[in-house]
């Protein structure tokens, strides 16, 4: 109960002081510059000024916090990747030269490339049959509701769903993994699946499908209605059958969709470290970047150098998404 | 649409495709769900979709200690029943680990020194012997059991006091909202000022935000790290605090906030805001009355997303939170379980149901903003 109620006074203490900032600063900044009464020239010169200031005091916290928490500290991790184990020290290319030669780098570069290859594509895929389908049954609705629901589930929480369905058991044990039990049904040889080369990554990465699946048929389904009508009725009349519709009609019209459903679904997939820390801790060949970052920040008290040599080879592959991302905001909003 | 009203061949593949598609979906969290609440030892022998028949089951008890026993004619008897009163039906049973189902349940087992063995169907089971029985433990008996299935509530019971979890949930919920709060009031101003205000640098800022979306959060953690060293130090607090987390998750989530919140702001009606100003009211007053009330929707899609973010956050409360018990939140505390416990399904898979019951509530509670918003950041 303590840690109940001092947990609860944190927050609120918490919550009150971001409340108190801008409640104080609009109060301090109406105090300073007056602009209800006085004279007219004065209130003129007020409203100017603080009409001035406002906006960085509405902006300030995020401009702070967005410097602090993601510009600083990615200009500082280039810095980083030029300096020692604990970051003092200069040493030039070495830790651009140890990457390249450390086994460990190719195969989680390898790994990153085959996550990059087979998650956003079959997630993007499901996503878009579903859509398709449920659209067009009286309880898509419901359907659709289970299959997205895998989204607000932690991917630690997904690692022991799925940790579960490939258990193993030895001898002549039952299985009580469900896909050895289906493989036994059938006749087959139970297999320790996560222990088995390559093939393990994608059992690992099924688990990733399994979860975003879900926010690629939310998206394509608003994009599929979005389609006029009329090209479809046309296309019905001109005599094509469904599967034509559906290849020639509708996919190219939600393009620019499945093109940010997949974009969306490759950044999460370079940042993906959860799922291979908790399901096989990166051995037997299936250690990804992020998680490959992770442990040299950590292990053997870290070395930073090397971490962020790491995280830049990810902050690189990020960055034509991010140009293409800012160019269409631009033209977004030169198009308001 | 191209529906069509008749029952065609082609309709029910669709049908089939989606419930088979669903049923996949949905299999993995049910079997978690039903594995959590059978009782430990079915768990562990049999799948969790035979939880609902009757299992057979290698079991071993211990019998009463001798100093329970009852004198009956010229023989000691130790009575008593193995299942203690759950429920159970014994085929065979055994005095040896070596052959435990050496004898068909009823006979009369004949041990050595004149020993007997009796145990029933029920469970009930008498040891005899001509001398009296000595020393502290009673017997081991080995017997084989149809034991129907059995459902319980003890292993959530055990994790949420002996495995921690009740208190992570506690850390948990301590992360979590006011990481929730403190971004949306951050960017809704910030939002509002990139939306309605004017001043030189706007562009260049709105673009920032967008690129600064998709930075990966590994750019951020090792300066971050060195920094939170660096000012806890200073004030002399050590680096891992709520508060530190807090504006960490603040900081990770503000793009985002932004970008949803001044998308949706800048499509307010702009006559409401023009003429509101007309009246002499200041951007603060707009901004609070008019502005926060409007953008409810917006707002509601953000706290889903942030909230179920943070919730399911790993990587975020490792590096900013530490993994001491006191501070170890629900998501670290499973991955500590899933080493350290790795066998033990029915603490496992309890404990993950707990961790993601309350995003799932989350989930099918507010599902609507949640789509809203997904669309609102994607879409546009």
């Amino acid at each position: 109960m303590g840690q109940l109620a001092s947990a609860l006074v944190t927050m609120i203490l918490g919550v009150m002081g971001c409340a108190a900032y801008f409640y104080g600063s609009n109060f301090l900044l109406d105090k300073i510059f007056p602009t209800k009464s006085g004279a007219a020239a004065e209130v003129a010169r007020n409203l100017r000024v603080a009409n001035n200031i406002r906006p960085w005091l509405f902006l300030g916290p995020a401009v702070l916090l967005l410097t602090f928490y993601l510009f600083y500290p990615v200009i500082d991790s280039i810095r980083l990747s030029f300096y020692g184990r604990s970051g003092e020290d200069f040493v030039g290319l070495a830790n651009y030269k140890w990457l390249f030669s450390s086994d460990e780098f190719y195969e989680s570069f390898r790994n990153n490339m085959l996550w990059l290859i087979v998650v956003p594509t079959a997630a993007t895929f499901f996503g878009l049959i579903i859509a398709t389908m449920t659209d067009r049954i009286w309880w898509g609705n419901i359907a659709k509701s289970l299959i997205f629901m895998p989204m607000a589930i932690s991917f630690v929480g997904a690692s022991v769903i799925w940790k579960f369905i490939y258990d193993f058991r030895t001898g002549g044990e039952d299985q009580i993994g469900l896909l050895n039990a289906l493989v036994v049904f059938f006749g087959g040889e139970p297999q320790t699946w996560l222990t088995i080369p390559i093939w393990n990554n994608f059992f690992l990465m099924v688990i990733l499908i399994w979860i975003q699946t879900g926010f690629a048929m939310v998206i394509l389904s608003a994009a599929l209605r979005g389609i006029p009508d009329e090209t479809i009725e046309a296309a019905v009349l001109d005599g094509a059958n469904g599967f034509q519709i559906f290849y020639k009609i509708m996919v190219p019209q939600i393009w620019g969709t499945i093109a940010v459903v997949w974009t969306t679904i490759t950044i999460l997939v370079l940042k993906v470290f959860d799922i291979v820390l908790a399901m096989t801790n990166a051995q037997w060949g299936t250690q990804v970047l992020a998680n490959q970052m992770f442990s040299w920040m950590f292990n053997g008290g870290g070395d930073f150098g090397r971490g962020a040599v790491i995280a830049l080879v990810i902050m690189v592959l990020v960055i034509p998404i991010m140009v293409w991302n800012i160019r269409r905001a631009n033209a977004e909003m030169e198009g308001r | 649409m191209i529906t069509s009203s008749k029952r065609t061949p082609l309709t029910y593949l669709v049908h089939a495709t989606v419930l088979f598609l669903v049923i996949i979906w949905t299999i993995p969290t049910a079997g978690l769900f039903i594995s959590s609440i059978r009782d430990k030892n079915q768990l562990s022998t049999s799948g969790w979709w035979t939880a609902l028949a009757t299992s057979e089951q290698r079991l071993v008890a211990r019998a009463h200690e001798p100093k329970k026993q009852v004198q009956e004619g010229n023989r000691f008897v130790i009575r008593g029943n193995l299942f203690e009163g759950s429920a159970g039906e014994i085929t065979k049973f055994g005095s040896s680990s070596l052959r435990p189902d050496e004898f068909e349940v009823g006979t009369v087992a004949e041990l050595n020194k004149g020993e007997t063995l009796q145990v029933m169907e029920n469970g009930d089971y008498a040891f005899s012997s001509p001398v009296e029985w000595k020393g502290s433990r009673g017997d081991r008996i080995f017997y084989t059991a149809e034991i129907p299935p059995r459902f319980t509530l003890e292993n959530y019971r055990e994790v949420l006091s002996a495995e921690g979890l009740g208190k992570s949930f506690i850390n948990s919920l301590t992360v979590t909202i006011p990481a929730t709060i403190i971004p949306i009031l951050v960017a809704a101003f910030a939002a509002y000022a990139l939306a309605w205000m004017r001043f030189p640098g706007r562009a260049l800022l709105v673009a920032a935000v967008v690129g600064l979306l998709v930075v990966p959060l590994q750019m951020s953690l090792i300066p971050l790290l060195k920094s939170y060293n660096m000012i806890g130090e200073f004030f002399g607090v050590g680096s891992k605090t709520y508060v530190g987390i807090w504006l960490a998750h603040t900081g990770f989530g503000l793009p985002l906030a932004i970008y949803l919140l001044r998308n949706y702001i800048v499509g307010l009606p702009r006559e409401i805001i023009e003429s509101a100003r007309v009246d002499g009211a200041s951007d603060f007053d707009i901004f609070r009355k008019i502005v926060l009330p409007l953008s409810f929707p917006a707002l509601a899609s953000f706290a889903i997303f942030q909230f179920l973010w943070v919730w399911n956050d790993l990587l975020i409360a490792m590096v900013f939170l530490g993994n001491d018990a006191d501070h170890m939140v629900l998501t670290g505390q499973l991955r500590e379980l899933l080493g350290s416990r790795g066998g033990n399904w029915e603490i496992l898979t309890a404990s993950a149901f707990i961790t993601i019951i309350i995003p799932l509530c989350v989930f099918f509670g507010l599902q609507r903003y949640l789509v809203r918003g997904l669309l609102a950041g994607s879409v546009k």
